[in-house]
């Protein structure tokens, strides 16, 4: 019954001119998304550091889903060497995300520009 | 919207669902007349309450639903969730970030934190089968109207 999760991968530019791996998600982030996310997360190349997280196209993010993004921090956290950061939250998920803590570890951004310009 | 409306809704106990009464809870708090923002936050606590009632409450159970009643009054909106489990006793408590990232603590579990943080008011009530519940209200504001 739960929707599906899509993940597409780019790749973008920072304003400094470092290459940025870009993973979009549309649909709904919840349990059922575990295998999406972290299998995209997973297939990065290790070419670049710096993973950007498009939430542009999310309609629904619930608590499992949450937990899934903080899998995603520990185990970049873990390896010492990615940097994610965030945008593209509609204005309520941006205060829950933030309630939960997520926003010291990964930087949240109202818009794509704003978030290369940080990386 | 005349006050002292109530609306019934019964949720098979799968995921997903949650959904089904997170638009119902939208649409009855929009005909209260509350705001866009407190809507959004409703809708979080009640798909967080019914995930919770479906998981752990019905242990995603097929032959058992979770109840949903929704009351409007002059000033507030309450949701009852309701389950067949022996209801939950424990308190909200907030995720600590550092932990989970450390791996020290689970990802997961923050369901409760974000119901109490996200609504006015939230009450766990434990009772037998059919009679365990969490209460929500969120009032509205009449001068943010």
């Amino acid at each position: 019954m739960q929707a599906q999760t899509k993940v597409t991968q780019r790749t973008a530019a920072s304003a400094s001119g470092n290459r940025v791996n870009v993973l979009a998600f549309s649909g709904d982030i919840s349990s059922t998304s575990k295998e999406a996310i972290l299998g995209a997360y997973h297939g990065l190349d290790g070419g670049s550091s710096r993973v950007l997280l498009d939430f542009t196209g999310v309609d629904y993010i619930n608590s499992s889903g949450i937990a899934i993004i903080i899998q995603m921090l520990l185990e970049a956290s873990k390896t010492g060497a990615r940097t994610i950061a965030i945008f593209g939250l509609s204005p309520h998920f941006r205060k829950v995300f933030t309630m939960v803590g997520i926003n010291k570890y990964a930087a949240l951004h109202v818009n794509e520009a704003a978030a290369l310009a940080s990386l | 919207m005349k006050s002292g409306s109530s609306v019934h809704v019964h949720l098979p106990s799968e995921l997903g669902y949650e959904k089904v009464a997170m638009s119902t809870a939208a649409s009855m708090a929009a005909l209260m007349g509350f705001s866009k923002d407190r809507i959004e936050d409703l809708k979080t606590a009640v798909a967080e309450a019914c995930i919770n009632a479906i998981e752990h409450g019905n242990n995603l159970n097929s032959s058992l639903t979770v109840g949903v009643v929704l009351s409007s009054s002059d000033d507030q909106l309450e949701v009852k969730v309701i389950d067949d489990g022996a209801g939950i006793n424990a308190k909200p408590v907030a995720p600590d970030i550092d932990r989970k990232v450390q791996g020290e603590e689970d990802p997961r579990g923050m369901g409760m934190f974000l119901i109490q943080a996200l609504v006015d008011e939230a009450e766990w009530h434990q009772g037998p089968p059919g009679k365990s519940f969490v209460r929500l209200v969120i009032k509205l504001d009449k001068e943010s109207q």
